[in-house]
C-alpha cells in the first residue's frame, strides 16, 4: 500500500474520530453518551498498543506470561464497588480534576506532594506515550511500500504529524472548560468507539489466523507442540516464575487504579455511580475477549515466520504474507485506535496535572491575582494546551532518540512500576487516617529512586551502550548492589525485582514516618474526611475545620478573578441560600472557605486553591483536639437535624392524610349533588313534554291538524310511562342502595327463570323482528331471589333489544355451570359498547353516547340496579370485551 | 321577512311542541338534536334566536353558546337557555357566559313565545 493511500486513510479515520467527539460533546446530555456501556468501553483505554501488539510478542517469546497484566485488573474489579465508589464520591465532592489533586488533597492540599506526583507521573508516562508513537511508526512502516519511512528528519516523518494531530485533538476536546473537573464527553465517547474497533479488529485477525491460516486451535497446538522448547511456553516454570507472576499481577492491580489515564476515565469522567455495576462484569469480559486469540496468533506467527521477524507485529505480517492487505489495514487501524485513545487520555490527564499541580501553583498565582477573570481563564486553558503539546512533542522526541531500540512490553512495565510508587500513599491513605504528607513524600521519593536504580538506569545503560558491567557487577563492583539482584535476590525478573524493593521501601517509609510524625491540623482534617468519607460526605462544606478571620468581600474578590463576577455571585447566592445565611453577611465562616476552595479546585488545582484563599484570609492555627471536637459537633448537629427532619416529615404525612380525607368527603358530597341533579333532570324532561303538549292542546283553536293532535297525545302517554318507570326505578335503586330491600331467597331453577324473563319480552321482540335464541341452558336449582334476578334478566334482554336493528337482531342467552357458580350470558348483535364506555356503563344515569340520535327509552338506572341486585347476591355483573359484532353481558351467581 | 329560530334539544317530544308553536308564530324553524348538529346548522345559517338546552351528549349548551359568541356572523343572534337546570348558580353561570335569557323547564309555551318576541323587538 502506498504511503499516500495510508496517510489519507489515517486522516479520514482521524476526521471520523473528531466528528464523533464533536457529536458527543454537542449531545453531552443524551442517553447514548451517558450509558454504562460507554463507561465500560472507555475503561478499555487500558488496552493500548502494548496489549494490541505487545501481548503477541510476549506470548511468542515467553509463553503465557503476558497474562498477569490482565489478571491483575480482573482481580481489582470486584473491589471497585467499595474502593472506586469511595474514590468517585470524594472526587465529585471536592471537584477533583486529577490523580495528583486527589492524593495531595488527602494530605491537606500539600503543594509539594502534588508537584511530586505530577513529576512521577510524567516520568512514568512519557516513555509509555513514546512507545505508542513507536508502535504507530513501526506498523506504518510495515504497511507502507517504501521501507525508508522512518526518517531522522522530523518533517519527513508521518509519525510527527500524527502526534501533532493527536495533540490538537486532545487540546480541542480536553480544554473546552476552564474547570478541569468538568466531564470530557467527546474524548470519552471517541475512546469508547475506538475500544470497539480495536477489539473487533483484533478478534477478526484472531479468527483469521486460527481458522483460515490454520485449521482451528487444535491444529495450531498440534503443530507447535512438536517444536523444541515448547514446554516452556505453556507453563509457569517453578517458584521463581511464580513470584514473577505474583508481582506482575500486583503491578497491574495497582495500574488499573493509578495509571493517570485509568484514573481519568474511571473516576473523573464517570457521571453515574451505578455504571460501575455493569462495568464490573463487562470490563473483565472485554479483557477476556481481547486475550482469547493472543496465544494462537503468537503460535501461528511462530510457525510461519520462526524467529525471523519481530513477533509483536505478527498480526500485521500474517495477513500481509498472504496478500490480505485489507485485513492488515484493519489490524493497523485497530492498533492505531489503541494508540490514539491511550495517547489522548494520558495526555489529557498529564496536562491537567502539569497545569494544576505544577505550573500554576509554582508560578502563576501572583499573576492570576492581578489578572482579569476572562484573561485568567484563557491563561489556564493556554497553559493546559501548551502542556498537551509539550507532552506529546517530548514523547515524540523521546521516541526518536531512545525508544527505537526498546520493546513495547519492557517500556510498558517500567511505566507501571514507576506509577506503582503512588500506591502506598493512595491506598493506605484512603483507609488509614494517620498517614501524613511527610511520609507520603518520603515514601514516593525513596521508592522512585530505587526504581530508577534497579530498573530505569540499568535498562537505559544496556539499551544504549550495550555494556553490561553495571548490571553484572553492581555499583562500585559491590555485588550486593547489582541493580537486577539487589542484596542477592536474583531470581526475579527485573520489573518484579524493582517493584519488590521499591514498594517495600516505599511502604516502610510511609508507615514509619506516618507513625513518628503527625501532620498539621489541616492534613488531619482532610485525612478524617477521606477515610471516613461516608460519614462526612453528608456534612458537606462544614466538615472542613477552619478558624480565623475572613471577610466575604475578600473571598469574593479572589473568586471574581477566576469565575468572573456573574458566576461568583451566582455561586455565592446558592451557598447563602443553602445554609440560609443572610446575603449581606460580612464575616466568612469555615463553610464558605471550604466552598470557595472547592469552586477554585477544578480550575487551578486544590493546592493553588488553598493558597489563593489563604491569601485572602487571616487564619489561626487550630489544634488537633479542636479539629476532632468540631468534627464531632458537626456530626451531632447533623444527627439532631435528622431527628427534626423525621418529625416534620411525620407531620406533613399527617397533614396529607387529613387533606385526603377532606377531599374524599367533598367528593362524596359532590357525587350526591350530581345524583340529585340528574334525577331532577330526568324527572323534569317528561314533565316538560307533558306540560307543553297539554298547554298546546288546551289552547287549541281547532287549527291543529288531527295527526299532530294524535302525536301530542301519544307523546304525553309515552312521557307519562317514562315518568312512572323512572319513579319506580329510583325507588328501587334507593331501596337497594340502602340495603333495605330484603331478598326473598328461595330454591329456584335458573332455566325456568330465564324462560320466564324471555316470555316477558317476547312480544316486543316479535314486534321488532328480533330472534331470541336460548338452546344452551343448563338446568340447575339453587337459592336466589327470583323476582330480582328476573329484573336483571329483563333489563339485559330489553337493553339488547333496544340496541339491535329491527328484523336483523339476534339475541343469544346462555347459562353455564362453573365450579360453584352459575354464569348467564346475554349476547346481542347490536351496536356494541364503545371502548370508552366500558368503565361507566354500570354507573347510575350513565347513558352511552353512542346511542341513536333519538334517545332510547331508559332511565339510566337499569344497569346500576342490576349491579346492586347481583352484589346483594354476592355475585357480579360485567360487560365482556372482545365481541366485535355487538355486546356481551355476563352475570355470575354463586350457590348459596 | 320571516324570523328564524333554531331549537336545540335532545328530547324529541319537547322539540315537537316548540316546533309547532313557533311555526304557528310564522317563524322559520331549524331543529338540532344536539350541540354538534346545532354547530353544523350555524355554519351556514344565521338564525335570529336560538333556544338552547344545556344537558346534551357530546357538545353541550355551554359549548354551543361559546361558539355563537365567537362567530362574527352570529353577533346579532340572541341566545335563550331552556334547561332543567334551575339552581341559582346555574342561572348565574348561564347569564355570565352571555346568554340573553335563562328559562327553565318545565315551561309554559305562552311564556316562551312572549319572551322570544320581546327579545326580538
Amino acid at each position: 500500500m502506498s504511503n499516500y493511500a495510508l496517510i489519507s486513510i489515517i486522516i479520514c479515520y482521524l476526521a471520523i474520530l473528531f466528528y464523533i467527539a464533536f457529536l458527543a460533546e454537542k449531545n453531552s446530555k443524551s442517553k447514548w453518551v451517558n450509558n454504562p456501556l460507554i463507561y465500560t468501553l472507555s475503561l478499555a483505554v487500558y488496552c493500548s498498543a502494548w496489549t494490541y501488539y505487545g501481548s503477541v510478542g510476549i506470548a511468542a517469546n515467553s509463553g503465557i506470561s503476558f497474562l498477569p497484566i490482565y489478571l491483575g485488573p480482573v482481580m481489582a474489579v470486584p473491589l471497585w464497588i467499595v474502593v472506586l465508589r469511595k474514590i468517585m464520591r470524594i472526587s465529585k465532592q471536592h471537584k477533583i480534576s486529577s490523580l495528583a489533586d486527589f492524593i495531595s488533597l488527602r494530605y491537606g492540599n500539600n503543594r509539594f506532594l502534588g508537584a511530586l506526583i505530577t513529576v512521577v507521573c510524567v516520568f512514568g508516562i512519557l516513555p509509555y506515550i513514546s512507545l505508542q508513537l513507536k508502535a504507530i511508526s513501526e506498523t506504518f512502516e510495515i504497511m507502507a511500500d517504501e521501507a525508508s519511512y522512518v526518517s531522522t528528519n522530523i518533517f519527513d516523518d508521518s509519525t510527527f504529524y500524527i502526534a501533532v494531530l493527536l495533540a490538537v485533538f486532545a487540546a480541542f476536546f480536553g480544554t473546552q472548560a476552564t474547570d478541569a473537573s468538568e466531564k470530557h464527553r467527546g474524548i470519552v465517547v471517541s475512546v469508547a468507539f475506538e475500544s470497539i474497533l480495536k477489539l473487533v479488529f483484533f478478534l477478526i485477525i484472531g479468527v483469521y489466523v486460527t481458522y483460515f491460516l490454520f485449521d482451528g486451535t487444535s491444529d495450531i497446538y498440534n503443530k507447535i507442540s512438536i517444536t523444541p522448547n515448547f514446554e516452556s511456553l505453556t507453563k509457569i516454570s517453578g517458584l521463581e516464575a511464580g513470584f514473577d507472576w505474583f508481582f506482575m499481577m500486583m503491578i497491574s492491580f495497582i495500574a488499573i487504579f493509578l495509571l493517570p489515564r485509568q484514573f481519568q476515565v474511571s473516576v473523573l469522567e464517570n457521571n453515574r455511580e451505578k455504571h460501575l455495576k455493569q462495568a464490573i462484569w463487562l470490563f473483565p469480559l472485554y479483557l477476556l475477549l481481547f486475550n482469547i486469540f493472543v496465544i494462537f496468533i503468537a503460535w501461528g506467527g511462530k510457525l510461519t515466520f520462526g524467529n525471523t521477524v519481530n513477533a509483536e507485529y505478527f498480526t500485521l505480517l500474517l495477513p500481509l504474507q498472504n496478500d490480505h492487505v485489507f485485513l492488515a489495514l484493519l489490524v493497523f487501524l485497530g492498533g492505531f485506535s489503541a494508540v490514539i485513545s491511550m495517547v489522548v487520555v494520558s495526555t489529557l490527564a498529564l496536562s491537567t496535572m502539569v497545569s494544576n499541580n505544577l505550573v500554576i501553583p509554582y508560578g502563576f498565582l501572583d499573576k492570576f491575582i492581578k489578572g482579569h477573570p476572562d484573561k485568567n481563564s484563557n491563561y489556564i486553558k493556554t497553559i493546559r494546551r501548551i502542556s498537551i503539546f509539550c507532552i506529546i512533542i517530548t514523547a515524540y522526541v523521546f521516541y526518536i532518540n531512545f525508544s527505537i531500540e526498546l520493546s513495547l512490553y519492557s517500556i510498558g512495565l517500567i511505566s507501571f512500576v514507576i506509577i506503582s510508587q503512588l500506591a502506598p500513599s493512595f491506598f493506605i491513605g484512603l483507609f488509614w487516617n494517620r498517614g501524613s504528607s511527610k511520609a507520603a513524600i518520603i515514601g514516593i521519593i525513596i521508592g522512585f529512586l530505587i526504581t530508577l536504580y534497579t530498573l530505569v538506569l540499568p535498562f537505559t545503560i544496556e539499551a544504549f551502550t550495550g555494556i553490561h558491567d553495571f548490571t553484572n557487577h553492581g555499583l562500585f563492583n559491590i555485588s550486593a548492589l547489582k541493580p537486577y539482584a539487589l542484596f542477592g535476590i536474583d531470581f526475579l525478573s527485573p520489573p518484579a525485582h524493582a517493584f519488590f524493593w521499591s514498594m517495600s521501601a516505599n511502604v516502610l517509609c510511609y508507615l514509619v514516618f506516618s507513625l513518628t510524625s503527625k501532620g498539621n491540623y489541616r492534613e488531619r482534617n482532610y485525612a478524617e474526611m477521606f477515610v471516613d468519607s461516608s460519614n462526612y460526605s453528608s456534612l458537606q462544606d462544614s466538615a472542613l475545620v477552619w478558624k480565623g478571620e475572613a471577610y466575604v468581600s475578600d473571598i469574593k474578590n479572589v473568586l471574581n478573578k477566576f469565575l468572573g463576577e456573574d458566576r461568583t455571585q451566582r455561586a455565592l447566592n446558592l451557598f447563602f441560600m443553602k445554609y440560609k445565611i443572610p446575603t449581606n453577611t460580612q464575616m466568612a465562616d469555615a463553610r464558605l472557605i471550604n466552598f470557595s476552595e472547592k469552586l477554585l479546585t477544578g480550575s487551578i488545582g486544590s493546592a493553588s486553591a488553598k493558597i489563593l484563599i489563604a491569601s485572602a484570609v487571616k487564619e489561626e492555627q487550630v489544634s488537633l483536639v479542636e479539629v476532632l471536637k468540631i468534627l464531632e459537633e458537626s456530626k451531632e448537629t447533623l444527627a439532631n437535624n435528622k431527628v427534626l427532619r423525621e418529625k416534620s416529615e411525620e407531620l406533613s404525612m399527617l397533614a396529607l392524610k387529613l387533606k385526603q380525607a377532606n377531599e374524599e368527603l367533598i367528593s362524596k358530597d359532590k357525587q350526591k349533588d350530581e345524583f340529585l341533579d340528574t334525577v331532577a333532570h330526568e324527572l323534569k324532561t317528561p314533565v316538560t313534554g307533558i306540560r307543553a303538549a297539554t298547554e298546546l292542546l288546551m289552547d287549541d283553536d281547532d287549527e291543529m291538524p288531527a295527526e299532530i293532535k294524535t302525536q301530542f297525545l301519544n307523546n304525553m302517554l309515552n312521557d307519562s310511562d317514562r315518568l312512572s318507570r323512572l319513579i319506580n326505578n329510583i325507588l328501587d335503586f334507593e331501596k337497594l342502595s340502602r340495603g333495605r330491600n330484603q331478598l326473598n331467597i328461595k330454591q329456584n331453577g335458573i332455566r325456568s327463570s330465564i324462560k320466564k324473563a324471555i316470555i316477558g319480552v317476547q312480544q316486543l321482540a316479535v314486534n321488532k323482528g328480533v330472534t331470541i335464541i336460548n338452546d344452551n341452558l343448563v338446568d340447575f336449582k339453587f337459592s336466589y331471589d327470583e323476582d330480582r334476578i328476573l329484573q336483571v334478566l329483563t333489563n339485559l334482554i330489553s337493553n339488547a333489544l333496544k340496541f339491535t336493528e329491527p328484523n336483523k337482531g339476534k339475541i343469544i342467552i346462555e347459562c353455564k355451570l362453573i365450579n360453584n357458580y352459575v354464569e348467564v350470558y346475554v349476547i346481542d348483535n347490536g351496536k356494541g359498547i364503545p371502548d370508552e364506555d366500558f368503565d361507566f356503563i354500570f354507573d347510575k344515569f350513565y347513558q352511552s353516547k353512542n346511542q341513536n340520535t333519538v334517545k332510547p327509552e331508559g332511565s339510566g338506572l337499569g344497569l346500576a340496579i342490576c349491579k346492586q341486585i347481583l352484589e346483594q347476591h354476592n355475585g357480579k355483573i360485567w360487560a365482556k370485551k372482545g365481541n366485535k359484532n355487538g355486546a356481551t353481558f355476563v352475570f355470575m351467581l354463586p350457590f348459596k | 321577512m320571516k324570523k328564524k329560530i333554531l331549537i336545540v334539544d335532545d328530547e324529541p317530544n319537547i322539540v315537537m311542541t316548540l316546533e309547532y308553536t313557533f311555526k304557528k308564530q310564522d317563524f322559520e324553524v331549524f331543529i338540532a338534536r344536539d350541540g354538534s348538529e346545532a354547530l353544523h346548522i350555524l355554519e351556514s345559517n344565521c338564525p335570529d334566536i336560538v333556544l338552547l338546552d344545556i344537558m346534551m351528549p357530546d357538545v353541550d349548551g355551554y359549548q354551543t353558546l361559546k361558539y355563537i359568541k365567537n362567530k362574527e356572523s352570529l353577533k346579532d343572534t340572541k341566545v335563550v337557555f331552556l334547561t332543567a337546570k334551575n339552581k341559582a348558580s346555574d342561572i348565574e353561570k348561564g347569564l355570565k357566559l352571555g346568554a340573553d335569557k335563562y328559562l327553565t323547564k318545565p315551561f309554559s309555551v305562552k311564556k316562551i313565545v312572549s319572551e322570544v318576541l320581546e327579545l326580538l323587538n
